[in-house]
């Protein structure tokens, strides 16, 4: 039962990750990112991360991908052309993959982690940082505070950065001449 | 009434106004005793409502207090009928009647229900007092045919109408005594 | 776990579907009832089915009451003709009505209904109960986009749009406006985390309701806004979108979309009435008097049963009261009100448990 539900829950998320990357049409490869994103919550919670797992479906699925679909939608619904790849593009991604492909591989590879996944679930405490709120929250503000709040700057720095470009204080143009342009072309 | 107008200043909200929610309560209040009130709703397959005097419903022919067919098939109805509703067949009152000098009585009267649209023209157009609207409101068939009200149909929903005119009575019993002339 | 018990617990599960799928109808009943009251009308109250119907007294009452009229409706929904546009996308057409009533439906699974000898019945009892029933429910908005989207035609695209910001925005506040009742049962020494049945079993003396007004009101407003529940109906107001996203949707589909609205509803009540008027709980200050055993149980679930339908007649006696907010009212009292008054209302809650708390523990 549990390896059946661990390999359709895996073979879910990675079928929709490429999926997401494979499909023209932008709201299925939306809409598959979200299927991949519950995938990922599902195998959270098998690994008794529940609420990792709530989180995931909460702040990604219910969320982040929303606003991409809504963002989708208002800008363009059938913009299905087919994009010509350069020679240079296809490079860089060859190069971004091959390093990507090799970082993963050398992760997994290494010899802590090269056991079977029970004792892998044992040994890493998933319990104490995913199993119960209590635990995940006094982990993240005990030992984890650092990287809380450098995050947390990180994103408000972003936001103030999102409220700077949207209000156009760079260029002379006020609001109201800015709404009756439209949008300023030069940026 | 012009410029008698008087211009209201806006007063600024209060800040228990700015919440909004003392109107809303008030609102919940208002409806609340909306839900309190005596029920509005007429039943009306079982209650009817009252129909006023002059209401204009279904058109019937009538006959006079002495039984006879007011209706000496002028035609004007018909004619000013303006969904043309109103089929009219004339036809002659046979010798032996009493009313042969009347000379003239419906053979058929169609009044197609389908298409009247209770104007009261008819009524009102008639010389002979004749057609009538009745407080018949709720009419319905199951088939076109069944709402071509025919003459017999008309005249049993109209029935006898109580007046005292007598118009063609008076004129026989005027030519019996020699004044034939009038 | 063996196949006697996924079996048990599978129809537990559908037990928990049919009741609220079949509170949602009443509450559509309940809805054109109390609207028709409050209109000084009468509502449905002729429908009637031959036999049923014909019982001397009963018969009478339950037509009068319309309960029939609700039977009809069903029927009408499942045997009307589908029509489906040629203009729409298909695929994501079918979907979206699914997509709306499943996370309607999932999320009762963790709320406590009931007591069986002092102990809380639920089908589920997780520890993070509150972020598992916020999680599933913004699930719900893909429904609401999708349907808006795939009907492919302006109307129900606004409405979808409209819902999407509507439901992301609201889910902030709401958020913010429950954790102040967590952060009072996780007092030092307890061990509630996020679970229901500790917020429930908390409120054995005194509910949270007049603990925390504030919060209460504050969450009410983001429940009506998450349930796209009048004054918030932007999504499907009728004056200016037509039907909004549901504009294309007919027949059977058009059902399911109504009847997760109600479900919406239903789950929206009895989610407030834990968190904030004691769940099963019978009265504050008093003991619940439920014996023990299954009578305990039955008069401890119809109690909660009793406080939802107040509830619902509250969400349908607003409905009824104010007007529908115009969409930038809805943006500003969202984003420029309720979120800063829930920030506010959080930090107010931790000073005064901070002063209440004893220091040492």
């Amino acid at each position: 039962m549990d390896i059946f539900l661990f390999y359709f829950l895996s073979a879910l998320t990675v079928f929709s990750a490429v999926m997401v990357t494979l499909s023209r049409n932008t709201v299925n490869g939306a809409m598959y990112m979200v299927l991949s994103l519950i995938g990922t919550a599902g195998l959270f919670a098998m690994l008794g991360a529940y609420f990792l797992a709530a989180l995931q479906v909460l702040v990604y699925a219910g969320a982040v991908m929303v606003l991409f679909i809504f963002i989708i939608m208002l800008v363009d619904v059938d913009a299905e052309e087919k994009v010509k790849i350069g020679t240079g593009s296809l490079i860089a991604a060859l190069i971004a993959t091959i390093t990507m492909s090799v970082g993963v591989f050398m992760l997994f590879y290494n010899p802590e982690w090269n056991q079977p996944l029970s004792v892998i679930v044992e040994s890493s405490s998933i319990e104490a940082f995913g199993g119960s709120a209590k635990k995940y929250g006094a982990l993240l503000y005990s030992k984890n505070i650092l990287p809380i709040q450098v995050v947390g700057m990180l994103l408000l720095i972003a936001m103030v950065g999102v409220i700077l470009i949207s209000k156009n204080l760079f260029t002379s143009s006020t609001p109201e001449e800015v709404s009756e342009q439209g949008e300023p072309t030069e940026s | 009434m012009p410029g008698k107008s008087k211009v209201m200043e806006r007063k600024p909200l209060t800040w228990a106004e700015k919440t909004y929610l003392p109107q809303v309560i008030g609102g919940l209040g208002v409806t609340f005793k909306n839900l309190m009130r005596k029920k509005v709703t007429m039943e009306y397959p079982e209650v009817k409502p009252p129909i006023p005097d002059r209401y204009r419903g279904q058109p019937a022919l009538v006959k006079d207090p002495d039984g006879r067919e007011k209706c000496v098939s002028c035609q004007l109805c018909e004619f000013v009928c303006p969904p043309k509703a109103i089929t009219i067949q004339p036809g002659s009152i046979p010798d032996e009647s009493d009313d042969i000098h009347v000379e003239k009585a419906p053979e058929e009267f169609e009044i197609d229900m389908l298409r009247c649209i209770y104007c009261g023209l008819c009524e009102e157009v008639c010389p002979e007092e004749a057609i009538f609207l009745q407080d018949i409101y709720s009419l319905n068939g199951l088939s076109r045919e069944e709402l071509k009200f025919k003459k017999a149909k008309l005249y049993e929903v109209g029935g006898i109408r109580e007046d005292s005119h007598f118009k063609w009575k008076k004129k026989k019993e005027a030519e019996q005594k020699g004044n034939a002339a009038h | 776990m063996n196949l006697i018990e996924l079996l048990i617990t599978a129809a537990c599960g559908l037990g928990a579907a049919i009741a609220i799928m079949s509170m949602a109808g009443l509450s559509v009943l309940a809805e054109r009832k109390v609207c028709g009251a409050l209109q000084g009308r009468l509502g449905p109250n002729r429908t009637t089915i031959p036999l049923l119907g014909d019982i001397p007294i009963l018969g009478r009452m339950i037509t009068r009451i319309g309960i029939f009229q609700l039977v009809a409706d069903a029927a009408k929904f499942v045997f009307k003709e589908e029509t489906i546009p040629g203009h729409v996308k298909k695929f994501y057409y079918h979907l979206a009505p699914i997509v709306v009533l499943i996370p309607a439906l999932v999320p009762i699974s963790v709320l406590p209904f009931g007591s069986l000898d002092g102990e809380p019945m639920i089908l589920a009892n997780v520890d993070i109960g509150m972020l598992v029933i916020l999680a599933v429910s913004s699930l719900g908005v893909y429904g609401t986009v999708l349907a808006g989207w795939a009907a492919n035609s302006k109307y129900p695209f606004l409405g979808g749009v409209r819902a999407s910001a509507q439901m992301i925005s609201y889910e902030l506040a709401m958020g913010l406006a429950i954790l102040p009742v967590f952060l009072w049962i996780n007092q030092p020494g307890s061990d509630a985390a996020l679970s229901l049945s500790s917020v429930v079993s908390f409120q054995e003396t005194h509910w949270f309701v007049y603990l925390q007004p504030f919060t209460a009101l504050l969450f009410l407003i983001c429940l009506f806004a998450e349930t796209n529940r009048a004054p918030f109906d932007m999504a499907e107001s009728e004056t200016d979108l037509v039907g909004g996203f549901h504009t294309e949707y007919g027949a059977f589909k058009f059902g399911m979309f109504f009847i997760g609205e109600y479900a919406h509803i239903v789950f929206g009540s009895a989610l407030f009435v834990t968190l904030f008027l004691g769940g099963f709980n019978f009265l504050p200050m008093f003991a619940s008097p439920w014996p023990a055993g299954v009578v305990g149980a039955v008069l401890s679930t119809l109690w909660f049963v009793v406080k939802v339908s107040g509830l619902i007649f509250f969400f349908i006696w607003i409905r009824w009261t104010l007007p529908r907010f115009r969409y930038d009212q809805v943006m500003t009292l969202g984003w420029k009100v309720l979120l800063p008054l829930s920030i506010v209302n959080l930090l107010v809650v931790m000073f005064i448990l901070m002063a209440i708390t004893p220091v040492n523990a």
